[in-house]
């Protein structure tokens, strides 16, 4: 049984704070009593080791990359090099204050501009914001941007194009800033439809969102005429950065005719993930779209670093300050570790790493998409479920041979989807492993199927019942127990099952 | 330096595996034209060399260990024990992924459930989710939420809430056609009167940042009770250091409480990565944007973990989500966890009266420096704005001569605010910075 931390008790003084001084009554008597907190919070007593204790025992739970094969597509699961983190401990980059005069925070700016320097050059594009916390808000950024440029140019646009392979935060985002969202078809090759799109062009379009290679891990080949027929009836083109890991050296985005390009560092540019976070989504534009960028700018004048004075067409401010800077001090590390050789190593390698699994694999497992793949690809396992076993269990099953499971169900039109992403930093061996155990798997699925139905059975707790955790959700421990710890109003059911709540984007 | 693993020899098996005979083969799909440029990128550097080079622009930094720090509005140079790092930067919470692969992650899952729990403890709210990006985007999501369920046009953003947040506002809600109305500040706090005008029945929320930007404590029962007699929702960002004394937004009956998560564990850092957090009541739960983790059992009956309520989220409902929130700060909200288990109870409440014992002790004293006068009456925590009647640029040439970085000048949001400076003051500082404070504004002409 896992314990709460809120279910064991020992002595917390909070030694590691300093003494008051004065007695406990006399400051609260100078608390007016409108403002006083009237009922304790009930958190744990736990002494410092009883607190280390519980969050090791914890973590040791959890699978990482740090020591797990983890294909997990379209996440980018690379390694993340350890220098990058003390760079960003250090205390001259996370001991300072973001309202500090522009004199005394002259390293980081040079930090902030350089990267924003590093990005343009990488992705072809004419300026950067790193503003964005993360992709999905990146995309929010962008189209705010897309929003602001139509207005400011009087054209009444009302609509989104989005492939039907698309991340879910692409529409998502489309309707959050009052968009219609309008799907484009995938042929059977596994491109966007040019035909499907050219027929859904017209005047109200406001941009076209996409990524390429595009979820399916394939090349747009017809990327140049999609963003000219686009162009033509006055929309703009996003690039979705989820699979630029594919492109560093090979080609830029900013060529190929996206004007708006989001990049995704805690992917690209081995920001780790954080079992969730923080990430950093940089967002860079064309020419015409600078004015539109969030504020403030940093700006470099003569050997200064300053942030831009006013700009009046901005669309205002993400968040507060500017960007996770601990997450893009990382980045930028990592880019000049690297270099523009080290970088093409990364995209030639992730490439290579791909179409090794894909070929291997194919000898056993259905690959919808005949060709050569970037960077990641999309196998299916209806093979696989005709002798009774699903891309669900295959990917539980994998957890028991110590390998993270791969992306299942998604993209959404390729059925028992399972999208493999090996990346650079995984060597021949790992990938050579890999196959094995997907071979042993499949023998398994013939001789004894039950050991896959019932996987895993060597991780903390077997599978779980989500269908109970949603119709009675416990979302949290009460410290006053005389309250139920489930809400009292009924919770609708999800509308899909618990096998298409797979990882999507990180 | 590259992070690469295969061989040479790898490299040619693998091009072999797949049929070809060159890289180039595998992207000729790639227009040739499109595969010439220059990167602007330079050449790559060792380990040693990268480390040498960024302690070197490091030194262009003045930071907080140098310098005494009075800087505030959002972020805070609080104490970050040693065992908040220590756990969180473990490779198996900083390179895992999402925890949707749920029997693989059960200590990211059941680490984001006591998160979410101390939350709801910490502002006596119903329910938490797994985090946001910051404060302000928090407030703005807030909004967001209470536009949709009350299906009213209005947020009313006093002049008291952060200037950077009402930005953060106006930015996300520039599409969706809603009204923000300002409403004016009286004494560095909410103007009652004027609150009262703007309350019709076309207001959504009312949003109530507690302490304020100026460091005042609001008449918040008062404000709340205004706001739901005329049916809105009340949002409440509050300082979670302040709530170890301070009424908490569930105890005056806000409906969201949301709030900036930096003081809970995480080094300021230029500003992020921090985290969001983000509480509601209740009624609201269904709503609710981003991430939850619920306990559940396995097939064994055992406790388990797992991402829950997921039909509100991006990936299941694309156009129709609650928010496009998808990635979001749980490693910073993992720091928030284990610093409160580390403070406790015991711990909550004295670190929260150290710091209004030391903001009081500094303001008392500035006020007693010739040409230094009150700006609010109002009460505060742990931040307040006093009226120095000396030249900017002598004052910040004698601060930084003294090794002080701030205060905020209020000038930099609004120009009315001349000479008007903003001091936070935490647990960090020390009375041998109050006498350099002192000294260096006494110095100035």
């Amino acid at each position: 049984m896992s314990e709460l931390i809120f279910e064991r008790n020992s002595l917390n003084e909070a030694s590691w704070l300093p003494e008051l001084g004065e007695p406990e009554e006399k400051i609260l008597s100078q608390v007016p009593e409108k403002f006083l907190r009237k009922k304790e919070a009930g958190l744990p007593s736990l002494s410092e080791l009883d607190v280390v204790r519980h969050f090791t025992r914890l973590s040791q739970k959890n699978f990482c990359v740090d020591a797990n094969f983890y294909p997990l597509g379209s996440c980018t699961m690379k390694y993340n090099p350890k220098a990058l983190d003390s760079i960003a401990s250090m205390d001259s980059f996370s001991q300072i204050h973001p309202y500090q005069e522009e004199s005394g925070v002259q390293g980081a700016l040079k930090v902030l501009y350089e990267m924003q320097t590093f990005l343009c050059g990488i992705t072809g594009m004419d300026e950067f914001t790193l503003q964005p916390a993360a992709g999905a808000h990146g995309e929010l950024c962008g189209l705010l941007m897309v929003g602001a440029y139509h207005r400011f140019k009087k054209r009444h646009k009302t609509k989104v194009l989005i492939p039907d392979s698309a991340h879910g935060t692409n529409p998502a985002t489309a309707a959050l800033c009052g968009y219609e969202v309008v799907q484009v078809k995938t042929n059977a090759k596994g491109h966007v439809d040019l035909e499907d799109l050219k027929s859904k062009l017209d005047d109200s379009i406001a941009c076209l969102m996409m990524t390429n290679p595009n979820t399916l891990g394939l090349f747009e080949e017809d990327i140049l005429e999609i963003a000219k027929s686009v162009h033509q009836v006055g929309g703009l083109v996003y690039y979705d950065g989820a699979n630029m890991n594919a492109l560093l050296g090979v080609c830029r985005p900013g060529d190929m005719g996206f004007d708006i390009v989001h990049l995704n560092l805690h992917k690209t540019f081995a920001v780790p993930h954080g079992s969730g976070g923080p990430g950093s989504g940089p967002v860079g534009v064309k020419k015409e779209l600078i004015p539109f960028l969030p504020e403030p700018r940093i700006l470099k004048t003569g050997d200064r670093y300053t942030f831009e004075a006013s700009a009046p067409q901005s669309i205002g401010k993400l968040r507060s300050f500017y960007g996770n800077f601990g997450a893009i001090i990382r980045s930028y590390g990592y880019i000049k570790a690297l270099g523009k050789e080290g970088l093409k190593a990364v995209s030639e390698n992730a490439i290579l790493n791909a179409n090794y699994l894909k070929a291997k694999l194919s000898d056993f497992f259905e690959v919808p998409h005949a060709g050569h793949c970037m960077h990641e690809f999309v196998m299916s396992a209806k093979k696989q479920k005709a002798r009774g076993v699903k891309a669900l269990d295959i990917a539980k099953r994998l957890l028991d041979y110590g390998v993270h499971a791969p992306t299942i169900y998604f993209p959404l039109i390729v059925e028992e989807a399972m999208m493999i992403e090996p990346t650079e930093t995984e060597s021949k061996t790992t990938l050579d492993e890999f196959i094995q155990i997907l071979r042993a798997i499949d023998k398994e699925i013939t001789e004894t199927p039950n050991i896959v139905l019932e996987a895993p059975h060597s991780t903390p707790v077997s599978r779980i019942d989500e269908v109970t955790a949603a119709r009675q959700p416990n979302l949290r421990y009460r410290a006053d127990s005389s309250r139920p710890a489930t809400p009292s109003f009924p919770v609708p059911r999800p509308e899909q099952s618990a096998n298409c709540c797979e990882p999507i984007k990180g | 330096m590259q992070y690469i693993s295969n061989t040479a020899n790898d490299k040619k098996e693998m091009l072999h595996a797949v049929g070809v005979s060159s890289f180039d083969e595998l992207i000729a799909k790639v227009p040739k034209h499109l595969q010439k440029f220059e990167m602007g990128v330079p050449a790559g550097i060792s380990e040693l060399e990268l480390v040498r080079e960024m302690v070197e622009t490091g030194r262009a930094n003045h930071h907080f260990h140098h310098y005494a720090s009075y800087l505030g509005a959002g972020n805070y140079d609080h104490f970050i024990p040693t065992v908040v790092n220590h756990l969180a930067l473990r490779g198996e919470f900083i390179t895992s992924y999402t925890p949707y692969q749920g029997e693989a992650s059960q200590g990211t899952l059941q680490s984001i459930y006591e998160y979410q729990s101390l939350m709801c403890e910490l502002t006596a709210m119903d329910y938490s989710n797994a985090s946001m990006y910051d404060g302000a985007s928090s407030l703005a999501e807030a909004a967001l939420l209470a536009l949709r369920s009350s299906g009213r046009k209005k947020i009313l953003i006093p002049d008291s809430v952060h200037p950077e947040y009402r930005t953060v506002v106006k930015t996300y809600l520039s599409f969706v056609g809603a009204e923000i109305i300002h409403v004016p500040s009286k004494d560095a706090g909410v103007d009652m009167a004027a609150l009262e005008k703007a309350l019709d029945s076309d207001v959504a929320a009312v949003v109530l940042q507690q302490p304020n930007f100026f460091g005042s404590l609001e008449e918040a029962t008062e404000i709340t009770q205004k706001t739901h007699a005329a049916g809105a929702l009340l949002i409440a960002c509050v300082n979670p250091i302040s709530l170890g004394i301070i009424q908490p937004p569930g105890e005056y009956g806000a409906d969201i409480a949301v709030g900036e998560g930096q003081p809970l564990g995480n080094a300021v850092a230029f500003g992020g990565p921090h985290f969001g957090f983000f509480t509601v009541k209740e009624e609201l739960l269904r709503k609710i944007p981003g991430r939850i983790a619920g306990m559940t059992v396995d097939k064994a009956g055992r406790r388990s973990f797992v991402l829950t309520l997921q039909a509100r989220e991006q990936h299941i409902r694309r156009e129709k989500a609650t928010s496009n929130i998808c990635t979001n700060h749980s490693l910073c909200a993992l720091k928030g966890a284990i610093y409160l288990s580390l403070l406790g109870k015991k711990g909550l409440k004295k670190l929260a009266l150290i710091n209004w014992k030391n903001a009081h002790d500094t303001y008392k004293k500035l006020l007693t420096i010739k040409g230094v006068k009150p700006f609010s009456s109002r009460s505060f925590f742990n931040e307040f704005a006093v009226v120095i009647e000396k030249d900017e640029s002598s004052l910040r040439a004698s601060l930084e001569n003294h090794k002080i970085l701030g205060p905020l000048s209020l000038k930099r949001f609004d120009a009315h605010h001349k000479n008007a400076y903003l001091f936070a003051v935490t647990e960090n500082r020390t009375p041998a910075d109050l006498d350099r404070l002192v000294k260096a504004i006494e110095g100035a002409k």
